[in-house]
């Protein structure tokens, strides 16, 4: 069941053969040395694993890799352009959004998915679309204010 | 009263009983000036807090060459934010830029002795003595800078680590240059004040975390991001109880995979490979047979169980006499309180790495406590304690529950057996399984209230949920407060898994049951549940906490039950008082409790960054919405049938109140806990504004919509 597949990761083209079952959490985080992307439950119930695909937010523990082949994958590490942050990256700094920050990447990538869906979300909406990605150490309302924040700081569409 | 020993260069080996000593430490930092700082009086304190002190508390600050400070210590940063208050202390005191400021913190190589980072002791304790040695280092400074431009010391002054003389501006010195080619090691003849309060710069400022921007980008490093050539991650085979005997073991279906290791060594069966699913993949295969022994033991039996296996009481608090308060009192209201059992869930579970580099192992940790680790890696190994090495890492959440090291023992022994860097990372079913839990518990309280409102009695006995947060503050003539079982473990056959401490032990549980009564006994008095707490206390710094969150609250005197959803309770924990008010909305059809705001005072003394104080009452606040309400662990006997976040609902998004918060201005110019008191109210809280919604008491959490609902309908 060998089987190659290219993608694109963090904006650069890529090779990958995949010699048995392997979920793109594991890949990114052994094969490609991506140590943003964080292993938290391993059954998609936390969230601290989220990275986008094709721009929308989907838990890797739960993506079989090779369903990546010819599509586009971004992790933290590749979110920020040209040596600079995000801006959801910058607002989750300037807000404190964050403690232990364990699950900090991959509540920022389900607020980029959030975001790119609904560019100007209230709170109600922020909540709603941050539910099921889970923190522990209660950094929630600021988390919601980053997120405010960087929907703000991003209007005209970045 | 805590003493602080601090000294330059001589005898700091002495009192150094496991970390490095100071000729190692000069040897690997080399020049610059360097003070060590020691607490090592706590005869004062309290035994609940005494049983979790450290029996040392150190810490190397350095001054090096290009004038940056480095502070060595072993406590570590899990999202607390010590990384940043603590570095603030070093910048107020040393007078220098916060920017300048390095930590190292929990390397067992670098950092002298630790016993944990737990019991919100890093800056009550570790604080002052830290403060004490960059005052110690900006006084040595001071005396090289008054040789070098010939200007007596007390016309000095210090600006971003420039000295300068204070009627020459021009004739100045960096620390930078001072210390330049130098190996500076000084003692002064005399202890060097600490700075008043009027003139800090740094200290009581709000400051962002100094982690914030790495933790933004992924590049933080937590112990299972760490790679090493040649690395194998750990699949290990566990029993499907804690009382599970193992019958046989077939491991011939994975027993020839190239790439594939396969360990036995007594208790530990584990699998090896360079790819941690097919690791998880191949210990499936492995066919065991084990014996289980039945149980009735599960989260509803546990409480007579725990009554049953109570030991002796030990009485911590008595005053008057208890016949007498009931017999002056109105009514005497009887109430036994249960509390379950509760998963830390770190969002990262245990993980370590471990590796052998000649007769060394070096441990990377998702740990609260890295000497604890490398002294059980030393033990278990049969190693001398110079021979492991715990590395630093950031953890990813650890609310007592990674002072427990198991998952470093394994690794340490998986690499040892193996040859090999291992990494271990646990499943989220194996944290739930291996976790040291809040203990369960029961409280009986017995207590009597005058027709005039006065608590006339207070009979209290708490069974396994510990000491702290027992003793009662009120102003009760006739009490007693008795404890069976002190600490958060207890002996065997008394909890079917390991238990250990949960931010804040002890107290969530004593004080759900204290508070919840407190309500109970307003109620019969008929007075306002806050009035009936200003009326029984005389502890001004309660009452003004009171005071201030009523006032942001804008409490309005109610008689519970009153419909509007009203909740109040108080504390003290960690040398920190706070109060809490609530309003919550009950649906009386699904018992669904919605708890809509909360606001808190807190007075913790000093307050070192109150943006950091004010984010762990807000985390705090979050937090214990879930054991107050969702947080469930449900066994029979020792097999744990929680396994995972669909069962175990830890707050999330949708639970999320408005939340305010308070720092009260406080007569206490020493720093008190942080991280943990404002977490204590909520049991109470929610219950008592459940009560004044719906009439319907509540007496075990978490408070479950069907317990919400069967309570509703016994009201």
């Amino acid at each position: 069941m060998k089987e190659t597949i290219h993608f694109e990761l963090n904006h650069q083209a890529r090779e990958l053969v995949l010699e048995r079952d392997r979920t793109l959490l594991w890949v990114l985080r052994t094969d490609f040395g991506l140590t943003g992307t964080k292993f938290g439950c391993g059954l998609g119930y936390c969230g601290a694993c989220t990275v986008l695909i094709d721009n929308k937010p989907v838990r890797s523990c739960m993506t079989d890799a090779s369903l990546v082949d010819g599509k586009k994958v971004i992790t933290i590490e590749g979110l920020g352009a040209n040596g600079k942050l995000h801006p959801i990256q910058e607002a989750f700094a300037k807000n404190d959004a964050l403690q232990c920050g364990y699950c900090t990447p991959g509540m920022i990538l389900a607020a980029y998915g959030l975001l790119s869906d609904n560019p100007t979300p209230d709170r109600r909406e922020i909540r709603e679309g941050l539910e099921e990605n889970l923190c522990r150490c209660g950094a929630h309302k600021r988390i919601i204010d980053a997120v405010e924040m960087a929907a703000a700081d991003m209007k005209g569409g970045k | 009263m805590i003493k602080i020993n601090q000294r330059i260069d001589k005898n700091i080996s002495g009192y150094i009983p496991d970390g490095i000593s100071r000729r190692q430490f000069l040897k690997r930092l080399g020049g610059g000036v360097i003070v060590a700082v020691a607490i090592s009086d706590f005869s004062d304190l309290e035994a609940a807090v005494l049983q979790e002190m450290p029996t040392d508390l150190n810490a190397f600050l350095r001054v090096s060459l290009d004038g940056r400070v480095t502070c060595f210590t072993g406590k570590i940063e899990m999202g607390q934010g010590v990384v940043t208050s603590l570095a603030q202390m070093i910048a107020e005191e040393l007078d220098v830029q916060l920017e300048n400021v390095d930590m190292v913190m929990g390397d067992t190589d670098l950092c002298p002795y630790d016993r944990g980072t737990w019991g919100s002791m890093t800056t009550r304790f570790f604080g002052p003595a830290l403060r004490s040695a960059a005052a110690e280092a900006r006084a040595v400074l001071i005396q090289m800078a008054a040789e070098k431009l010939k200007v007596p010391v007390t016309q000095l002054k210090v600006e971003n680590g420039t000295v300068m003389d204070s009627n020459n501006p021009k004739s100045k010195i960096t620390y930078a240059e001072l210390t330049k080619g130098n190996k500076i090691v000084k003692t002064l003849s005399e202890k060097p004040e600490l700075k008043d309060p009027s003139q800090f710069k740094v200290i009581g400022k709000s400051v962002k975390r100094m982690d914030g921007k790495i933790k933004v980008t992924g590049e933080a490093k937590f112990a299972g991001d760490i790679r090493l050539p040649g690395m194998v991650y750990a699949s290990i085979f566990r029993p499907p109880s804690h009382e599970s005997k193992l019958k046989s073991l077939d491991t011939t279906a994975i027993d020839h995979i190239e790439g594939l290791t396969l360990i036995r060594d007594n208790d530990l069966v584990a699998v090896l490979h360079e790819d941690p699913e097919y690791a998880q993949a191949c210990l499936a295969k492995i066919n065991a047979v084990y014996d289980t022994p039945d149980s009735t033991l599960n989260e509803n039996t546990i409480f007579d169980h725990l009554l049953k296996m109570a030991p002796e009481g030990e009485m911590v608090a008595e005053g008057g006499n208890l016949g007498e308060g009931e017999g002056m009192a109105k009514k005497v209201l009887e109430s036994e309180y249960h509390d379950g059992y509760y998963s830390h869930s770190p969002m990262e579970p245990h993980t370590a790495l471990a590796v052998m580099e000649g007769d060394r192992m070096k441990i990377w940790a998702s740990t609260q406590s890295p000497f604890g680790l490398k002294s059980e890696v030393a033990q278990v190994l049969g190693m001398s304690p110079d021979k492991v090495h715990v590395q630093p890492a950031f953890v990813g959440g650890g609310f007592g529950g990674k002072s427990n090291n198991r998952q470093g023992v394994e690794a340490a022994r998986l690499a040892k057996l193996s040859g090999k860097p291992v990494m271990l990372v646990w499943t989220r079913r194996e944290e739930f399984a291996y976790d040291a839990l809040r203990p369960a518990a029961v409280i009986k309280i017995k207590s009597g209230v005058t027709s005039a409102g006065k608590i006339a009695s207070w009979d209290y006995k708490v069974y396994f949920a510990g000491t702290r947060g027992a003793s009662q503050f009120y102003d009760i003539p006739n009490h007693k407060t008795t404890v069976y079982n002190s600490g958060w473990r207890a002996r065997e056959g008394v909890h079917p898994f390991a238990t250990g401490a949960w931010r804040a032990p002890g107290n969530n549980t004593n004080t759900f049951a204290r508070e919840s009564h407190i309500n109970f006994l307003a109620a019969e008095a008929g007075v306002d549940p806050l009035e009936f707490r200003l009326k029984n206390l005389k502890d001004e710094r309660m009452i003004e906490t009171l005071k201030a969150v009523a006032d942001k609250f804008g409490w309005i005197p109610l008689k519970s039950p009153s419909g509007k959803g009203y909740g109040i309770a108080c504390g003290t924990d960690a040398g920190a008082y706070v109060a809490h008010m609530a309003e919550v909305k009950v649906d009386r059809q699904t018992g669904h409790v919605q708890v809509l705001r909360v606001v808190c005072a807190q007075d913790m003394g000093l307050v070192i960054n109150p943006q950091g104080a004010t984010i762990q009452m807000e985390g705090c606040i979050t937090m214990g919405l879930g054991y107050a309400l969702s947080e469930e662990i449900k066994f029979t006997g020792g097999m744990m049938h929680t396994r995972n976040f669909d069962t175990y609902k830890i707050p999330r998004f949708s639970m999320l109140p408005d939340i305010q918060t308070v720092l009260v201005k406080s007569k206490d110019t020493n720093a008190q806990g942080g991280g943990e008191p404002a977490i204590i109210c909520m049991g109470a809280l929610i219950a008592n504004a459940i009560y004044d919604a719906t009439g319907a008491r509540l007496f075990r959490m978490p408070m479950t919509p069907e317990r919400v609902l069967e309570a509703i309908k016994k009201s």
